[in-house]
């Protein structure tokens, strides 16, 4: 991994009493593409806002390059903010927005009109220096937010739920012109979103959050196959989230069934939650599976078929492109290396998260 | 530093508009029958202010004319609205850029305009001539307080509410018009006030006889102000101030909810 | 529907067309014609005589330097207000409203109580060994008492207009490196445009055209452009002369009007 780039040390913020952040500690790396995710109100808008100098942490200090920038004014940091609904100037042509920051740094006119040109090229709207903000679609406006914070050369581009406004379709679209355009600037993006989907596709690092607490750092896969705690499997993607009791390594019991399993360090007998993924849980002849059920729901997806099964008192969710019908007969079977173990919540707050959802 | 700068800067300029409104508090419990002295405390012009038919009439007429032109002007300002609301855009253009020549253009020459227009109908000056002024001049009030609420109405609600079954009076009744009520409201309060601090229109559409209290305060000016006036106008202040503290205080504690309307109120 | 909506909005356009469209044009019927009811212009040629034409002039540097002053006053003011973030954006109007339930004439006559020789104010500069001001029955007491009653027509819009702006847009600007001083004059200040210009209009025009401070607060020596009219209506009977110089007033109105609806197409500034 490349240098270290920015540290959140101990970060703390309550509004009216509320905590908001509990002793975040947080470090971006450089040319990393860092994802808050997390549900609303669970301080990734705030993070970000401390971030870009918009509000001060209670406690702790941001370390920026190893400089202190906890009370440095957002006029003098290095980073540059893409706003949620673009905050776009209505009163300026789109040019005039772009040029906003350079003419403030003083910069030749020369200069000035490469980089418009330089940043409509980047974003794909070559042609639009005379555009007032108002005659742009949504899609549009969000690229002029981005133009207008790339021509500062930032180090750190802070991009708060961007594309939230816009369509699925141009949403998706857009996914891929940021990863583009990161890798073209070669720059740190800091981007929240509440959207797990925007979050897999994007990111080299995904931050879960939950009511001001980090739930877990990692690589999109290891958030998505590994999840350490029941809010993190829940939060990204379906699953079938079950109490469990470990037996001994590499041996957990599932609904008072016996299942092999690949996690070890749990102990004996110790009570866990296990997740395993809808397209995890295979459908085999009654006689083949670790448990045996029947098919109550069959709902087509597309691309797959989403089935609940009752089986061992549970209600499994599965996702399988084989079709079985409502009332048939199946049984259950899990790959070992399919279930994940997880510790079961230990703290009072841990405990709020996993009734919460 | 700076807050107390900010805090003392919004407390001068409150000074600034409420000290006039002391001075004349003040004077209503001046013994003493001139401005200039200060001659000991009094409720004497209290007393008399009961006995005072002449102020006492310019009170009913001010609080008559403000009621009966903010009331009518209030229905046909929200009907207008509601018409405009379905207009062409082109249309509705001209329409509410007529509705903004009596905001905009001085009062002298609206005041002076209807006495014209009233003097050549050949209308008898008195009573009627005043309220139909004030109707005018209250009704793009109740249309600019009202007309913002109605973009803001979401189309479709009345569509769900005759989808549902309702009549097209019901919808309306039950659905939009809950909507725009906040806005009828501050427009009729706001139609209410600007009628009874109308002094300018009404001096010019005004006949002999017919006073307001802002006439008979004006024509009062040359002979000395009786303090009776300064007693009346302190009861109708503190009465306005008392009423709308509790109109604002009250419905806090009920209803978080309905911090939303109030702030439309005006 | 639209059958349905010409019933709706026959009231008001009976009325908008009785009472606002008729007498202005009888503004200029009486204007432009003399007592026979021949064509003339000699009713709106009379602004050029000395009288007149020193009327409208004092008239119209009173009601620049008192719109300016409310401005000067208001601006700042605005500003506190929306940063102070009052969570009943009603209740700063109410404030500013509250002060009209006394008696317009009353509260501008007060002001003789607090600026005469003897006055509150004196009494006070007295107190602590300042000098005392006389500006009663001066031009500058009108000044004053066209910006006591025309502030809360230049707070209430700017208020307006500035509360409006989109916090994250100024914060967007603080992103891209502009100072406070760069923030307010690039940004926040052409945003309040539409209240500035509403604010304006709502100031000048009634400061132009009063006749009320003037007479309370001037005087009997110092005439207003709206005292010459009212004089002309209201004494010498004279209609055709005060349309004639109401049809002047009314080119300093329209000019007004044309700017708020260049500025303020959307009714932005608007003060309610």
């Amino acid at each position: 991994m490349s240098k270290e780039l920015i540290h959140l040390n101990n970060i703390s913020k309550s509004f009216d009493g509320q905590m908001v952040l509990d002793e975040l500690n947080l470090t971006i790396h450089e040319n990393e593409f860092v994802t808050l995710l997390g549900p609303s109100g669970c301080g990734k808008t705030t993070t970000l806002r401390i971030l870009g100098g918009f509000a001060t942490p209670d406690t702790g200090s941001v370390i920026f390059d190893g400089r202190d920038i906890t009370n440095l004014p957002p006029n003098l940091r290095p980073l540059n903010t893409v706003f949620q609904k673009y905050a776009l100037f209505t009163h300026m042509n789109i040019a005039e927005n772009i040029a906003f920051g350079l003419k403030i740094r003083k910069k030749s006119k020369d200069y000035i009109a490469d980089k418009i040109r330089y940043a409509l090229k980047l974003v794909n709207l070559e042609g639009y220096e005379n555009r007032m903000p108002d005659s742009l679609s949504g899609g549009q406006q969000q690229r002029i937010a981005i133009a207008r914070a790339i021509v500062n050369e930032p180090r750190v581009l802070l991009l708060d739920e961007p594309l939230g406004a816009l369509d699925l379709k141009l949403r998706q679209e857009m996914q891929y012109e940021l990863i583009r355009m990161k890798n073209e600037l070669g720059i740190t993006f800091v981007y929240v979103t509440h959207d797990q989907e925007e979050a897999l596709t994007m990111s080299d690092t995904i931050v879960v959050m939950n009511q001001g607490y980090i739930q877990q750092i990692g690589s999109p896969e290891s958030i998505y196959n590994e999840p350490e705690n029941a809010f993190v499997a829940d939060f990204i993607g379906d699953s079938n989230i079950i109490p469990a009791t470990m037996i001994e390594d590499k041996l957990v019991s599932i609904l008072g069934t016996r299942f092999a399993c690949v996690d070890t360090g749990f102990g004996h007998n110790k009570p866990v939650d296990v997740v395993i993924r809808p397209e995890d849980v295979e459908l085999v002849a009654p006689a083949q599976g670790t448990l045996t059920g029947e098919v109550t729901h069959l709902i087509f997806k597309g691309v797959h078929y989403e089935m609940e099964v009752m089986a061992g008192g549970f209600e499994w969710l599965v996702h399988s492109t084989v079709l079985h019908p409502v009332g048939e007969k199946v049984g259950v079977r899990v790959d070992p290396y399919n279930i994940q173990i997880m510790n079961k919540p230990e703290s009072e707050d841990e405990e709020a998260v996993a009734i919460d959802i | 530093m700076k807050n107390t700068a900010k805090k003392i800067y919004i407390a001068l300029i409150f000074l600034f508009l409420y000290a006039p409104i002391a001075t004349l508090m003040v004077l209503s419990f001046n013994a003493s029958k001139t401005r200039a002295k200060w001659g000991g405390f009094t409720f004497k012009w209290y007393t008399q202010l009961i006995q005072n038919d002449d102020i006492l009439k310019a009170l009913g007429n001010t609080l008559l004319i403000a009621l009966l032109s903010s009331v009518i002007a209030t229905v046909i300002g929200t009907v207008a609205c509601i018409a405009m609301n379905h207009m062409k855009k082109r249309t509705r253009t001209v329409m509410m850029g007529i509705t903004n020549i009596p905001m905009l253009n001085a009062d002298i020459v609206t005041g002076i305009s209807l006495m014209l227009l009233f003097i050549s109908f050949g209308l008898r000056f008195g009573f009627g001539t005043i309220l139909l002024a004030h109707i005018t001049f209250n009704i793009p009030y109740v249309i600019l307080s009202v007309m913002p609420r109605m973009k803001q109405l979401n189309p479709s609600i009345y569509e769900a509410a005759l989808d549902l079954g309702a009549s097209p009076f019901n919808a309306f009744r039950r659905v939009v018009f809950p909507d725009l009520l906040p806005g009828i409201l501050s427009g009729f309060l706001m139609a209410f006030t600007m009628s009874l601090d109308d002094f300018i229109i009404t001096h010019f559409t005004k006949g002999a006889g017919v006073d307001t209290l802002s006439t008979k305060i004006y024509t009062e000016v040359r002979k000395g102000i009786k303090p009776e006036m300064y007693a009346l106008s302190t009861i109708i202040f503190l009465s306005v101030l008392v009423l709308l503290l509790l109109v604002n205080a009250a419905p806090d504690k009920q209803d978080p909810r309905a911090d939303k309307k109030q702030a439309s109120r005006f | 529907m639209t059958s349905k909506n010409k019933w709706l909005s026959a009231p008001y356009t009976l009325w908008s067309a009785v009472f606002i469209i008729i007498p202005l044009c009888m503004i200029f019927y009486y204007g432009l014609t003399d007592k026979t009811g021949a064509f003339t212009l000699e009713n709106i040629t009379a602004i050029a005589t000395a009288e007149h034409a020193k009327a409208l002039r004092l008239s119209i540097l009173l009601s620049l330097i008192s719109t300016l002053l409310c401005f000067l006053l208001a601006y700042p003011l605005a500003m506190i207000l929306t940063n102070m973030k009052v969570s009943q954006h009603s209740f700063i109007i109410l404030i500013f409203i509250l002060p009209m339930w006394m008696n317009f004439l009353l509260r501008t006559l007060a002001w003789q109580t607090l600026l005469e020789k003897n006055g509150v104010i004196n009494n006070i500069l007295t107190f602590l060994h300042l000098p005392n001001i006389n500006i009663i029955n001066t031009p500058y007491a009108i000044i004053l008492g066209m910006v006591y009653n025309f502030l809360p027509f230049m707070v209430l819009p700017l208020y307006n207009a500035l509360s409006k702006i989109d916090e994250n847009v100024i914060n967007a600007a603080r992103d891209l490196g502009a100072d406070n001083v760069h923030t307010f004059f690039r940004i926040i200040l052409p945003l309040s445009v539409p209240g500035i210009i509403s604010g304006i209009s709502m100031v000048f025009v009634p400061a132009l055209t009063t006749f009320v401070i003037s007479s309370l607060l001037g005087g009997s020596k110092i005439l207003l452009i709206g005292n010459v009219i009212d004089q002309e209506f209201t004494q010498a009977s004279n209609w055709h002369l005060g349309s004639g110089l109401s049809i002047v007033l009314m080119l300093f109105i329209i000019l007004n009007m044309i700017a708020s609806a260049v500025f303020d197409k959307d009714g932005e500034g608007s003060m309610l």
